[in-house]
């Protein structure tokens, strides 16, 4: 059993604080769906919502076309695994698995039978009678997710559950999740501020900002269209240049910058029209040294230094009239080996794969 | 600076003499009242002291099991303790659990509110309730003989009313450590508030529930200013003792100090073996999980560790070999102390009668 899951006009507030502002989004079923956003910014809020813990104060949540008003946690077709996992400690790991299934007053020997399945199916057999402290982090992670599966709920909702991990287990646990849901093929609601997370896992991301949606679209629109400065310069890393329109025409607009008069694509519902302010974002691979001087935007520049990625190098750029250092990341061939420090470079982009947005905010850092 | 270092090197063992000196004062200022009382308790004299010292006998341990009123109010006290703990702990616990609850402004309000019976002297509690309990007795028109008037029942609610706040502070320090999220957990996988209280929260609380009912235990046990007034008609091992240092001790109380200081001492070791138990276990828990070990040892009981057998065998052999030696000879060493103390007090008598005679001899010299 799978839900989908709306929020329909929902308003969080706390006080004078508005956690959630108006937000409207229908998540299918059987989605990995993410909210991505940076700490504060109300995504853990709409999940807790979902899950029932607390009440929005305006507007509904329907799950399985059934509003949720009222209907408290325990009754909810939800499971949440939460941030630090709320694991029980004092008790082992097959009876946490199957908690769900004790509270429903099934019998012990069913309940281990159905905690062997799931630790079959999370690849720890046969490690049921261990305590949880006994269990490291990794295993607990997948404990966790045993347990919210053995309620077999329609929407299972995570709470930022692999942040408490090393880089290492945390990228194991992305393909293990997403594998996971494809097993079982409920809804995943999945909440983070690590993009990374987000975009290798999600079917569909909701970006939110200070508790409203920026944009909601799988991680390819996000990070090729942006429809918000927010949105473009917090999923991926991005070149900014801040100026006025010049020229708006359909399908291209002209900003006046620093850097000189740069063309791009208005970002969707812009409605960018002369004498606005505009940003222009140029993500560091669309950056190209452009010594044979052909391409519709050129910037002059000096190589400031550059980092070696491995498969890649990263190009830090002084840009004439620039304000910060522009990035530029090429594959490790000859060419790149060749640019050095210091060096007076000619540096070119697409119009097409530049944006402008309207000037608004840009995430931290 | 060499000669700083030098002078400091020289000082070094005068300092520590000094500080074991100090800390040696310290111990005895703390245990020494303990030992000597411990002492008097072997002292076959009828006076609880150390010297002179008659014989070695336990004949106050068994005058101990033979005081009726001493026995009587060691037995209301132990049925006023269970009274408190069941009365105490679970009331502790909801003011607790309703101090988590209570939003942020009215919380240091709530606290003083409940926390203010500890600073209430005991002597007030102790008539309050006596005043409180006849008026409602009054008010039923019951008559002295319902429970109104009862001085156990009296005195179980009184101690509760401040032994409470004290187990509450033992919650509190207990739940600030609790995770909520569990709490959520439990519901989120579809427990009801009750389940989750008592799947999750209360094993949760179980140390903190036996630490609060052993402190619970022992307030109420040592309480003497409230009790006084509560206790009526009956009496309690403290007011009893009080009783008798008014009309004259003797060393059986002495006696009942070495046994309940022997029942603590036992008690405190059988808590810290199973404290380093538990210890034990989570550090095997964590090489566990760090893949250092395969699978824990297999538990002993609580009884077997060899620390508590080593303690308890200590314990039954001291016993033993005081009853023993108390016993061998005591007789003929009583024999012996009474005819001293007769001799010693016909030497007496015959140095006042020489000294009368003297006396009288001396005005028909003049």
């Amino acid at each position: 059993m799978t839900s989908e899951v709306a929020l329909e006009n929902v308003w969080i507030r706390f006080g004078d604080f508005v956690a959630a502002r108006d937000i409207n989004i229908t998540i299918r079923a059987g989605e990995f769906f993410s909210f991505l956003g940076p700490s504060g910014c109300g995504k853990t809020t709409l999940l807790r919502a979902v899950s029932g813990f607390l009440e929005p104060s305006e507007g509904r949540v329907l799950i399985g076309g059934a509003d949720m008003a009222g209907i408290g946690p325990n009754k909810r077709p939800t499971a949440l695994i939460f941030q630090n996992l709320a694991l029980f400690p004092l008790m082992s790991v097959w009876e946490n698995i199957t908690f769900a299934l004790e509270v429903r007053g099934v019998g012990a020997a069913r309940r281990r039978k159905r905690a062997d399945e799931l630790l079959e199916l999370i690849a720890l057999p046969g490690q049921g009678d261990k305590t949880v402290g006994e269990l490291s982090g990794g295993q607990r992670q997948r404990v966790a997710i045993a347990r919210a599966l053995a309620a077999e709920p329609e929407v299972l909702l995570l709470d930022e559950p692999l942040s408490a991990l090393d880089l290492k287990l945390r990228q194991r646990m992305r393909t293990e999740l997403r594998d996971i849901q494809r097993r079982v093929g409920i809804t995943f609601i999945y909440i983070t501020h690590d993009q990374g997370e987000a975009l290798t896992m999600s079917d569909n991301i909701a970006v939110m900002r200070e508790g409203v949606i920026e944009q909601v679209g799988d991680g390819n629109t996000l990070y090729d269209r942006p429809n918000t400065a927010f949105v473009a310069s917090f999923v991926g890393e991005n070149n900014l240049f801040r100026g006025t329109v010049g020229a708006a025409e359909r399908g291209a607009v002209t900003v006046e910058t620093a850097a000189g008069a740069l063309r791009a694509r208005p970002a969707t519902g812009a409605a960018l029209a002369a004498g606005d302010d505009a940003f222009v974002f140029i993500r560091p691979e669309s950056l190209r040294f452009d010594d044979a001087m052909e391409m519709e935007n050129r910037i002059g520049a000096h190589i400031q230094r550059r980092e070696f990625e491995g498969s890649f190098w990263q190009v830090f750029l002084d840009a004439d009239g620039a304000e910060q250092p522009l990035k530029l990341s090429m594959v490790n061939d000859d060419a790149a080996a060749a640019r050095r420090p210091g060096q007076r470079v000619t540096l070119g982009f697409a119009a097409e794969l530049a944006v402008a947005t309207r000037a608004g905010p840009l995430a931290a850092g | 600076m060499t000669a700083l270092l030098q002078a400091a090197a020289a000082r070094a063992p005068a300092a520590r003499i000094g500080m074991a000196l100090f800390v040696a004062l310290f111990f005895a200022w703390l245990f020494g009242p303990l030992v000597l009382m411990g002492i008097t308790a072997f002292n076959s004299s009828a006076f609880p002291r150390v010297s002179p010292w008659e014989c070695f006998s336990v004949e106050w341990f068994e005058a101990l099991a033979g005081d009726k009123a001493l026995m009587e109010g060691l037995r209301n006290s132990v049925v006023i303790g269970l009274g408190v703990v069941a009365l105490a702990v679970p009331t502790g616990l909801a003011g607790a659990l309703m101090l988590m609850q209570v939003g942020e402004r009215a919380r240091p309000w709530y606290y003083s509110v409940v926390i203010s019976p500890i600073l209430i002297p005991g002597v007030v509690l102790g008539i309050s309730t006596l005043v409180f309990w006849d008026r409602i007795g009054a008010m039923f028109g019951a008559g002295h003989k319902t429970f109104f008037y009862d001085g156990v029942f009296l005195t179980v609610i009184g101690q509760a009313t401040f032994i409470s706040a004290y187990c509450m502070l033992v919650f509190i320090s207990r739940l600030q450590r609790f995770n909520p999220a569990l709490h959520e957990a439990a519901l989120d996988l579809g427990a009801t508030q009750l389940q989750a209280f008592r799947k999750v929260l209360l094993p949760f609380l179980k140390p903190a529930i036996a630490s609060a009912a052993v402190l619970a235990f022992l307030a109420s046990f040592e309480n003497y200013n409230t009790t006084v007034f509560t206790i009526a008609s009956e009496s309690t091992l403290t007011t009893v003792l009080a009783g008798k240092v008014r009309y004259g001790i003797n060393p059986s109380v002495s006696a009942l100090a070495v046994v309940i200081a022997a029942v603590t001492l036992l008690f405190a070791a059988v808590l810290e073996v199973a404290r380093r138990r538990r210890q034990r276990a989570a550090a095997e828990s964590e090489k566990i999980a760090r893949g250092l070990l395969r699978s824990r040892t297999r538990k002993k009981p609580l009884l077997l560790e060899p620390a508590l057998l080593m303690i308890v065998t200590v314990f039954v052999a001291g016993a033993g070999t005081a009853w023993f030696a108390g016993s061998i000879g005591l007789e003929e060493c009583k024999a012996a102390v009474l005819e001293e103390k007769r001799r010693d007090a016909e030497e007496r008598v015959r140095t006042f009668q020489q000294r009368q005679m003297f006396r009288r001899a001396a005005p028909q010299a003049n």
